[in-house]
């Protein structure tokens, strides 16, 4: 089987600072990873192929540097890798992000096999929107299964898969076909430390570089800017809260005096909630 | 790499994109639309927390603002539509099926999509669930217009375009969108983000039915079960009133207990930071912030919890914090309320147990007399 994962190379957010003055994000130094959740569907993916053979191919877009992030999904076993890069992709949002990535998958499907499922993580961890997955599922026409907790089988020969996904308050579980796309949650499998052999490989290994016109893209309106309906109007720190939290202050009191004086303090504030805490002691 | 997965910074102000140049196909969209999410049966809460937001947009603009609904024949579909009109709807969608018995993508993005191009709304509201997102990047994507997800701020500017306001970052800057040139204006928002709007009584309004054009056959994906949360209070954390959590400061996982003890005492619900999923000390269900739950509880405490923006994120819309942090300068303290520099450790004890005293019947008699 073929599997295609999509993955994105993000700023580690724990580290991001955001300059005081002109409200950008300062990236320099600003380490950058493997979205996490994309880590979760390359397992998934990896596993997948361990079980039933065929090859997972790793697909990003982004610039050239984001090149790191494949060579590090190679080193988990990963067997191929494209890097889609273009100044015309510049200021993609979702639906211009959708647009070359299943451009590039179908070009991936035309060069190397058509891909039985194509995974991406549930979301990213600095655009957040979840909804790149469905765009390209939507875009290629194919069957989309997101928030996937777990693969329960899949049936090459039959064309059928079952998952377990995640729903508001419980877990479906889905029989769809293949080809479709998954977007993976967080969670289900630990992820591998490649082999040596795999690092070995990785160090070595071709990445497929792609421009537009190499990922079959003629229409470059529907790329970048120019294809994404959504604009970014202004960005903006988070105001501050005026006053700081008052402060219980603690010399020489114990746990016990401390603790009257916070439910004094918290009743002092919402005198309702008194009659409304549930109690519900031994 | 902003809010909508894009590479560069965004442009300067003045580019031809960020001009509203409405083509002429777009004119005619009009109104505001909520979408009900309904799911077993059940309106999900931020269906009505939309409709407040929804009906504040539609008065702006002078439209209407009405509820969209999506579900098999029954009661449940009628009971969706007069709730809708209850929290401010001036009319209601309704399509009804079957084959929307269970959420699936491919009839929902169907129905939605047709009602769209029908019925034209100029701006369309889901919320950030997993079936909201679901399904609103698949008809965006269909319609090929816009969608910002996990707003926290919505509002018309004076050219009577959606701003949509969302973190980004994580939440270390908010941006703000704007979808220009194409129609629906399409949003996300979480659940408790935005304030439940007061109920009303007894207003009715048009529905609208219309038809979806598929059959079960068509449909691929077949729901083979569904197992509930049941009663386990985790899909409630959102919509708790008192939360208790933990983070990192509790130091050991035997400690997660004085806080969990602390939340049966006052019948709160009980979460906990994000390293405490990672150390496994704690279901990934209970995780609050980024990407964890978003809680608007009257009461929050927190214990041992720095406040990292992540954290902070899903916890500002709280009526009144608490902080016990061993650290004086640990962020939590600037957005908490009520502050004590102390160890956890030693306070959840003494706050269980004096708790214990205030709030049972038996002080409580002692009180009356
Ligand atoms: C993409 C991304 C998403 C994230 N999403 C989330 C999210 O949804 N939710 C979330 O919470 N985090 C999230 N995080 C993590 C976040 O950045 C912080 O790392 C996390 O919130 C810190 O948890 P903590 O406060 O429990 O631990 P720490 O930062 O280690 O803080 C522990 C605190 O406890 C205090 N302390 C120590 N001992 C005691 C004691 N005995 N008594 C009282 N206080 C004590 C310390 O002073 C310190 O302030 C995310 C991070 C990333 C990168």
């Amino acid at each position: 089987m073929h599997i295609v994962i999509c993955i994105k190379q993000v700023p580690d957010s724990a580290q991001i600072r955001v300059h005081p003055v002109t409200n950008t994000i300062m990236r320099q130094g600003v380490p950058t990873i493997i979205n996490p959740y994309d880590l979760f569907a390359l397992e998934e993916a990896l596993q997948l192929r361990d079980r039933h053979g065929g090859e997972v191919t790793v697909l990003t877009m982004g610039p050239p540097m984001a090149e790191d992030a494949l060579r590090k999904a190679l080193t988990y076993g990963a067997d191929r890798a494209v890097l889609l890069t273009d100044r015309h992709f510049a200021g993609s949002d979702t639906l211009a992000t959708s647009f070359a990535l299943s451009r590039a998958i179908a070009k991936i499907g035309e060069a190397f096999g058509t891909p039985d499922i194509v995974f991406t993580g549930k979301q990213t961890i600095d655009g957040d929107t979840a909804q790149v997955g469905p765009g390209i599922a939507k875009r290629l026409d194919l069957l989309q299964l997101t928030y996937v907790a777990k693969i329960v089988s899949v049936d090459i020969n039959g064309r059928e898969i079952t998952v377990e996904r995640r729903s508001e308050g419980g877990t479906q579980t889905l029989m769809s076909k293949l080809p479709c796309l998954i977007t993976m949650l967080e969670g289900t499998n630990e992820i591998r430390r490649g082999s040596l052999d795999d690092a070995l490989r990785a160090a070595r290994s071709q990445i497929v570089k792609w421009n537009a016109a190499d990922a079959g893209i003629e229409d470059l309106t529907k790329c970048g800017l120019r294809g994404s309906p959504t604009v970014v109007k202004r960005v903006f720190a988070p105001p501050e809260r005026a006053e700081k939290a008052e402060q219980i202050d603690t010399a020489e009191k114990t746990p016990r005096d401390l603790a009257e004086e916070l439910i004094a303090g918290i009743f002092l504030r919402q005198p309702a909630l008194e009659s409304e805490l549930a109690f519900d002691g031994e | 790499m902003l809010s909508t997965n894009r590479e560069s910074p965004p442009p300067a102000a003045g580019r031809a994109a960020m001009k509203k140049e409405l083509p002429d196909q777009f004119k005619d969209h009009r109104h505001v639309w909520v979408f009900m999410e309904l799911e077993r049966d059940q309106v999900h809460p931020v269906s009505f927390e939309l409709l407040g937001e929804g009906r504040k947009l539609a008065d702006k603009l002078g439209v209407q603002l009405a509820g969209v609904v999506l579900g098999p024949p029954g009661e449940a579909t009628w009971f969706a539509i007069a709730e809708a009109f209850a929290y401010g709807a001036d009319l209601a969608y309704l399509v009804e099926a079957p084959l929307l018995a269970d959420y699936r993508n491919e009839p929902f993005t169907k129905a939605l999509t047709d009602l769209v191009t029908n019925y034209k709304p100029e701006i369309l509201l889901l919320g950030a669930t997993t079936l909201g997102r679901d399904l609103a990047g698949s008809v965006a994507t269909t319609l090929l217009t816009g969608l910002t997800a996990d707003c926290t701020e919505l509002d018309v500017d004076a050219d009577g375009s959606l701003a949509a306001t969302r973190p980004t970052f994580g939440g270390s800057l908010l941006c703000t969108i704007y979808t220009l040139n194409c129609r629906p204006q399409m949003a996300t928002v979480r659940p408790r983000v935005m304030a439940m709007p007061p109920r009303g009584n007894n207003k009715i309004g048009r529905v609208i039915q219309h038809k979806v054009s598929m059959i079960e056959e068509e449909i691929v994906t077949k729901v083979l079960g569904f197992l509930s949360d049941g009663q386990s209070a985790t899909a409630n954390l959102a919509y708790a009133d008192v939360v208790v959590a933990g983070g990192l400061g509790l130091g050991a996982v035997e400690n997660v207990k004085l806080m969990k003890k602390l939340a049966r005492t006052i019948g709160a619900d009980y979460g906990c930071s994000r390293p405490l999923v990672q150390k496994g000390w704690m279901p990934a269900d209970r995780q609050i912030g980024q990407t964890g739950k978003t809680i608007r509880p009257k009461l929050y405490i927190a214990a041992g919890i720095s406040g990292a923006i992540q954290h902070r994120v899903g916890v500002e819309g709280a009526d009144l914090i608490l902080a016990i942090n061993t650290d004086p300068n640990a962020p939590i303290f600037d957005f908490a309320h009520l502050g004590v520099v102390t160890d956890a450790i030693r306070l959840l004890p003494s706050l269980t147990e004096l708790f214990t005293h205030r709030l049972s019947p038996h002080s409580r008699d002692k009180l009356a007399n």
